[in-house]
C-alpha cells in the first residue's frame, strides 16, 4: 500500500518538478480531480512522466505503470484485459501521453486500440512538440512554429488527431482545453463512461518550449481558441457537438506574438499563417458542421 | 539510488503487486524555485476562486469567511504568476521573493 510521506489534497502531490507555468500540469490535475481513486494510470516517457515519479516515490496516489514511447495504448489493452480476466470492469484505464507518443510514435498502438474496440480513456496532452528531450518537431508542431529539429519554423501543417480517431468510429473523441476546466472536466467525465475507447485531445501550453511567458499560460490557451487556432468540440456515437463558440476569430499574431517560437516570422510568412488558420478554421468548422447534423 | 529492478516490494498488502513500483507518495519542495511570490490586494479581491483554479501546483486556498480569504503554500508555489495574470480584478501582484510584505 501507499505509504503518505506528503500529504496533498487531490490525487496528486503538490511539488512536482514540472516547469513553472506548465500547461500539463494544470491539465492532468484537472483530468485527475474529475476521476476518483478507481483508476490505473499509464504515462510515458516525456513530461508527464515527473508525474509518475523517481525511483521508490510517486507523484500520484492511484497505481501507475510507466510502458514505452510507442506502446502505451498496447499496455493499457492488456491491463484492461487482466483486469477482465479478474472480473473487474469498474477500474478506469487512462493513458495520459504526449504529442509525440501519440500523434507520432504510438499511433500505430493506438490505432490497434481503437480498431479492437478496447476501453480505453486515452488522453492526449498536446505542448506541441517533443518537450521532455529538448524541443523537437513533432506532427502536432504547428506551421512555421521553432522547434530545435525545426529552427527556420516548420515547413508543414499539423496533423489532425481528433479526425484520425474518429476515423476508427470509436464512440468518444473530444478536444479540450486548459482554460476551459467546466468543459474538459465534463469531457473526462463522458470519455469515461463510454463504450469502448475514448480520446481526450487536449490543449496544454508550454513555456519553456513555447518561449512564453509562464504566467500566460491560460491566456494564451484562451488566445488559441480565440484566433481559431484550436477548436474545442466532442464526438460522441457518432454526432458532433461544437463547443468553442467564437462571434469574430481574432487575429493570429495577438496569439503568436506571446510565444518566442514564432519570433523569427517574416512579414509574409506572417500572412500565410493568418491564410492558413482561417482556411484551416473554415475548412474543419464546415466538416464539424457536418458531422453536427 | 536504489535499484528497484532488484528490489521488488517484498510485503503483499491488500493488492496484488508484483513489483518493482514506487509505494512512497512524496512532494518536491517547488517552493524553492520562487524568485516572485503573490502578494494580494484584500480590499480589492471579490473572493471568486479563479486563482485558486488556475494554479498549477493547487496550493491556493479560498477561506470566503475571513478577509484575508486567499491563502497560498509557500512549500510548493513556483511563482508563475499565472493567478496574478488572471485575477479577475488584478488584485495580485508579484513581488520579488525575500521583500518585506
Ligand atoms: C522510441 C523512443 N524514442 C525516443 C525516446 C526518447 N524520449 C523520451 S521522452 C521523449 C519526448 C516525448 O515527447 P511527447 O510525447 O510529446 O511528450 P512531452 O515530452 O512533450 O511531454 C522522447 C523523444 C524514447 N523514450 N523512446
Ligand atoms: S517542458 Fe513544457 S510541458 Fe514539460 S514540464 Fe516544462 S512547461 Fe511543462
Ligand atoms: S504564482 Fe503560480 S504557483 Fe504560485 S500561487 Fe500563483 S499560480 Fe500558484
Ligand atoms: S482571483 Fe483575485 S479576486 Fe478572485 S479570489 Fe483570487 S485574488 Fe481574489
Amino acid at each position: 500500500m501507499l505509504e503518505i510521506k506528503d500529504e496533498a489534497r487531490g490525487l496528486i502531490s503538490h511539488g512536482v518538478s514540472a516547469c513553472h507555468g506548465c500547461g500539463l500540469e494544470i491539465v492532468i490535475r484537472k483530468v485527475m480531480d474529475a476521476l476518483d481513486d478507481d483508476v490505473i494510470i499509464l504515462i510515458p516517457p516525456g513530461c508527464a512522466a515527473l508525474f509518475s515519479g523517481y525511483c521508490k516515490e510517486t507523484n500520484v496516489k492511484v497505481p501507475g505503470y510507466q510502458g514505452n514511447l510507442e506502446n502505451t495504448a498496447a499496455s493499457a489493452s492488456g491491463i484492461r484485459a487482466a483486469l477482465k480476466a479478474k472480473g473487474n470492469d469498474h477500474t478506469t484505464v487512462l493513458c495520459f501521453c504526449g504529442d509525440g507518443a501519440t500523434v507520432d510514435i504510438g499511433l500505430q498502438s493506438l490505432s490497434g486500440a481503437f480498431e479492437r474496440n478496447d476501453k480505453i480513456l486515452y488522453v492526449c496532452y498536446d505542448n506541441e512538440a517533443y518537450m521532455n528531450t529538448g524541443i523537437q518537431g513533432s506532427s502536432s508542431t504547428p506551421l512555421f512554429a521553432a522547434t530545435t529539429t525545426t529552427p527556420g519554423g516548420k515547413k508543414v501543417r499539423r496533423k489532425d488527431l481528433t479526425q484520425i480517431a474518429i476515423a476508427h468510429n470509436i464512440p468518444y473523441v473530444a478536444t479540450a482545453s486548459a482554460h476551459n476546466i467546466a468543459d474538459l472536466q465534463k469531457k473526462v467525465k463522458k470519455a469515461r463512461e463510454a463504450d469502448g475507447p475514448a480520446l481526450l485531445h487536449i490543449y496544454a501550453p508550454c513555456p519553456t518550449g513555447w518561449r512564453s511567458n509562464p504566467a500566460k499560460t491560460i491566456e494564451i490557451s484562451r488566445l488559441a481558441e480565440q484566433t481559431g487556432c484550436w477548436i474545442n468540440f466532442e464526438y460522441e456515437d457518432g454526432k458532433v457537438t461544437i463547443n468553442s463558440k467564437v462571434k469574430e476569430l481574432k487575429p493570429v499574431e495577438e496569439y503568436t506574438k506571446l510565444q518566442g517560437r514564432f519570433k523569427a516570422l517574416t512579414p509574409e510568412q506572417k500572412v500565410a499563417l493568418q491564410e492558413e488558420v482561417t482556411s484551416n478554421y473554415n475548412a474543419t468548422m464546415k466538416k464539424l458542421q457536418f458531422m453536427s447534423e | 539510488m536504489q535499484n528497484q529492478q532488484e528490489k521488488p516490494t517484498k510485503k503483499l498488502q491488500k493488492c496484488s503487486v508484483l513489483g518493482p513500483v514506487a509505494a512512497i507518495f512524496a512532494s518536491a519542495n517547488t517552493g524553492s524555485w520562487r524568485l516572485e511570490r503573490p502578494e494580494v490586494d484584500f480590499d480589492q479581491c471579490i473572493k471568486c476562486g479563479t486563482c485558486a483554479r488556475y494554479c498549477p501546483p493547487d496550493i491556493i486556498t479560498i477561506d470566503k469567511t475571513k478577509k484575508e480569504c486567499v491563502s497560498f503554500d509557500w512549500n510548493y508555489c513556483k511563482g508563475c504568476g499565472i493567478c496574478a495574470n488572471e485575477c479577475p480584478k488584478k488584485c495580485i501582484k508579484m513581488v520579488p521573493e525575500g521583500s518585506e510584505a
